[in-house]
């Protein structure tokens, strides 16, 4: 593989991983808070139409991209209300809205549109737009550092940029602001929140809702920029993978990216089976490439690379003590 | 600016649950700068009584005042802003997080963490001099003893500046120098004029620390009384509402052969860690052998292993023949057969289904004896039912309805339920672990005396328990663990609470740690 291939591997890479860090940056959220979030998925696929949609019908990506986050936010709010205020069970209303989105976003857009279920193809300001860097072009002659520089950090739509500055905020948030503190003891021990005088619902909510508004940027990075309008299923399991990096990083932002770099050079290496044949002298069938981060995942979880401890009271209702 | 000599009154509370009146018309008055006992049997009232003051629930009728002004207390954040601050039972700690995080969550100083974090550990510091609160402030609250944990709840509440602590049963997991270290913190913060209400069912320790003490029964406040002018005798019985035997009356011990012996018996955890170091000791027919200790010293683990729940390595015989400690033969159902009944310490996970009915859960164990058989396929419910009828009776299961939910008897009937099962199984060793832990007061005296009973049967019984006055008042023998090993055997008429203590905490007589 020449240098020149091993760059765009590289930047379809950052391209790759960008919705699986912000949906799992967003599931850190709620997870960080005790709310199990299985609906990433969902929740991602809905706000993908809604910004397709809206970018369709407006002509404009923030038109889209606020349509997205807003029809996220929809799917974060029944899951708050079912397992915060009606203490259901989290697995089981996660999955429940991601049979619903994936059947209801078909239903809409095709009752809308009339194309299969398909929103419109987008262009021009009704995608983001690649944002070319200062000195991208002059930096070209520079060998090595260059080429990287203008082909894999500059030239990527808004939302690439915005993941990774997600990914600096969160971690500021969690460990160093007061709403971190509480977040990250909301999801340990919330009877320890509560009879410190603070709001353990008023907690989750909000980091379910920081949930859909990642969620959104997620799914509308999908349909406005990967891709140029909503597709019938086009996360394609990219919600699962987010958690599958979640768990990953063991719950931590800097480490949630990082699996999600490597998760997403996965799906970039089956893009490009001929590169990888290329690299290894074998013939690498391309499920075992999509199937390696849950390969990965399994052997954190099986305890093969150090131990992932979940948030100790996730998943579970909090129910005051008598 | 101060006006009325009383830091807290409760004027008429009254406290429904659905049909349950938990509270009823209860009227206290405690006095600034005073340590106030609150004790009464389980289910008497006082957690309901005290969440009420702390913000839990709302009162259904009456007034709080705190200094003597009415203050209305919807909401946790309400009682500390009235300056009551509150020690659970169980501690409300994140576990993950440190000493100075525990203590400013809720109590920050605005939405960045650093200022806040530098402020705490001044105040921190100046506190634990104060107060003999030394705890270091960046330990991870995991990694700290259960002595340490309870500081950092009693920190927490001073750096919300509570001029009022409330502590709920606070010595049930210390050691005796923990819990005498304990309430010489309460006399300090006494002394600087803070005001202590202690809930607790040990008559020794309102005794010996407070100064006024109110006793509940089922949800009415029966009467406070100084505590100088009172004895336990006239608690207990207050708290009951009958004269109640505080010792218990045996005659001494006959022992006969040996029933169990146990030699160089060691278990490891999941972890690989050694949790039993190798025990050795020998129970005969007719004697109690009681194990004291502070919990999670081996002792769970040597009545799992005995009782075939864990795997051990070592040599143990039952009546000279020996007893398999892994594969096959090590399980609870082999046991029982050889002739060893077990209370267990935990009776929600291991002696107990709570969903599960009375006289489902008295045939758990034992639902192979032919008794309970209708024919080779059927079970025979009806036998099982009666047999429960019959059991719930002799030991005085209320309600006794056989075809109740077990979680919807009170704890000391529930433990009376697992007592019954495995007393009535005439078995040669009884295990029996905590069998008083959160029972009341009345069925305490009941289960003793089936010990007692059993014991001058020719039964073997091997009692672990935390409540040093149940060892010392029921064992024949007493051996203290500590570390997974067995510090000593001591005699209950010549040994005494600071020689157990010493042992409990792995100082031996000669005055080295071991």
């Amino acid at each position: 593989m020449d240098y020149a291939t091993f760059l765009q591997m590289l930047d379809s890479t950052l391209r790759l991983a960008t919705p699986l860090m912000l949906a799992c940056i967003a599931g850190l959220y709620s997870e960080r808070a005790g709310i199990f979030d299985i609906g990433l998925e969902g929740k991602m696929l809905a706000a993908a139409m809604c910004a397709g949609a809206a970018a369709a019908l407006s002509g404009s990506v923030w038109w889209g991209l606020l349509a997205g986050i807003g029809g996220s936010l929809v799917f974060a709010a029944i899951h708050g209300v079912t397992s915060i205020t009606f203490r259901g069970n989290q697995l089981i209303s996660g999955v429940a809205l991601n049979f619903l989105a994936s059947g209801l976003t078909v239903l809409v857009a095709q009752s809308m549109f009339g194309q299969g279920g398909r929103t419109p193809p987008l262009n021009g300001p009704a995608r983001f737009q690649p944002i070319a860097l200062p000195f991208a072009e002059e930096a070209r002659a520079i060998p090595v550092i260059g080429p990287f520089y203008d082909e894999v950090i500059s030239g990527h739509p808004l939302p690439v940029y915005a993941a990774f500055a997600v990914v600096a905020l969160t971690w500021w948030v969690l460990y160093r602001t007061r709403f971190g503190l509480r977040l990250r003891a909301v999801g340990e021990n919330p009877a320890a929140v509560d009879t410190a005088g603070v709001s353990v619902v008023g907690l989750r909510y909000a980091a379910v809702m920081v949930t859909g508004v990642l969620c959104g940027l997620a799914g509308a990075y999908m349909a406005t920029a990967l891709q140029a309008g909503f597709g019938k299923e086009m996360t394609a399991g990219r919600g699962y993978i987010a958690l599958a990096a979640l768990i990953f990083a063991k719950w931590r932002p800097v480490a949630a990216m990082w699996a999600c770099l490597l998760f997403g050079f996965f799906q970039a290496l089956a893009n490009r089976p001929d590169v990888v044949e290329a690299v290894v002298q074998v013939k690498v069938p391309v499920p075992f490439l999509t199937a390696l981060p849950y390969v990965l995942t399994v052997l954190v979880l099986a305890g093969f690379v150090g131990k992932a401890i979940p948030p100790r009271a996730g998943g579970e209702p909090y129910v005051k003590e008598r | 600016m101060e006006n009325g000599a009383y830091a807290i009154e409760l004027k008429g509370i009254s406290k429904a649950f659905g049909p349950v009146q938990a509270n009823r018309d209860i009227n206290i008055a405690v006095p600034r700068g005073t340590i106030h006992g609150i004790i009464g049997e389980n289910g008497a009232g006082k957690s309901t009584l005290m969440s009420i003051l702390y913000g839990f629930y709302r009162a259904d009728a009456g007034q709080i005042l705190i200094n003597g002004k009415p203050t209305a207390i919807p909401d946790s954040q309400s009682a500390i802003r009235a300056g009551i601050g509150m020690v659970f039972q169980h501690f409300k700690l994140v576990q993950n997080f440190t000493v100075l995080e525990n203590v400013i969550l809720g109590a920050e100083d605005g939405p960045m963490l650093n200022s806040s974090l530098a402020k705490a550990r001044k105040t921190l510091a100046e506190l634990s001099q104060e107060y003999e609160l030394d705890v270091d402030p960046d330990a991870l609250v995991e990694d700290l003893s259960v002595g340490h944990q309870q500081r950092v709840e009693i920190l927490k509440a001073l750096y919300r500046q509570a001029d009022i602590l409330i502590l709920d049963e606070p010595t049930g997991v210390l050691t005796p120098a923990e819990a005498d270290h304990l309430f010489r913190i309460l006399k300090g913060l006494k002394a600087q004029g803070k005001t202590i209400i202690l809930i607790t069912h040990k008559l020794r320790e309102i005794m010996e620390a407070t100064d006024n003490v109110s006793v509940m029964r089922r949800g009415t406040m029966v009467d406070t009384v100084r505590t100088a002018e009172t004895s336990p005798e006239q608690l207990a019985e207050l708290m009951v509402g009958r004269k109640v035997l505080l010792e218990v009356e045996k005659a001494p011990a006959s022992p006969g052969a040996v029933v169990l012996s146990v030699q160089d018996l060691r278990v490891k955890d999941e972890h690989g860690v050694e949790r039993l170091k190798g025990v050795s000791f020998e129970i005969r027919a007719g004697e109690i052998l009681g194990i004291a200790g502070v919990a999670g010293n081996g002792q769970s683990e040597l009545m799992e292993a005995l009782g075939g729940m864990i795997r051990a390595t070592g040599a143990v015989t039952l009546k000279g023949q020996p007893l398999p400690l892994s594969g096959k033969g090590a399980d609870g159902q082999s046991r029982r057969r050889a002739g060893i009944a077990h209370v267990p310490e935990d009776r929600h996970h291991h002696g107990l289904i709570l969903d599960f009915t009375a006289w489902e859960n008295m045939a758990f164990g034992y639902f192979n004896e032919p008794e309970y058989q209708k024919n080779r396929l059927l079970m025979d419910n009806a036998a099982i039912r009666a047999d429960t009828a019959k059991k719930m009776e002799t030991f005085d299961v209320r309600p006794p309805i056989p075809g109740l939910q077990a979680k919807s008897f009170s704890g000391g009937n529930q433990q009376k339920i697992v007592v019954a099962r495995e007393f009535e199984q005439d078995p040669d060793l009884l295990l029996v672990g905590q069998p008083t832990r959160g029972v009341d007061i009345g069925a305490i005296e009941f289960i003793h005396k089936q010990l007692i009973a059993l014991r001058d049967a020719g039964k073997a019984v091997l009692l672990v328990s935390v409540e040093l006055d149940e060892i010392m008042s029921l064992s024949d023998r007493i051996a203290v663990m500590f570390d997974g090993k067995i510090m000593g055997f001591r005699d209950p008429d010549t040994t005494d609470e600071r020689e157990l203590g010493l042992l409990m905490a792995g100082i031996t007589g000669k005055g080295e740690a071991a």
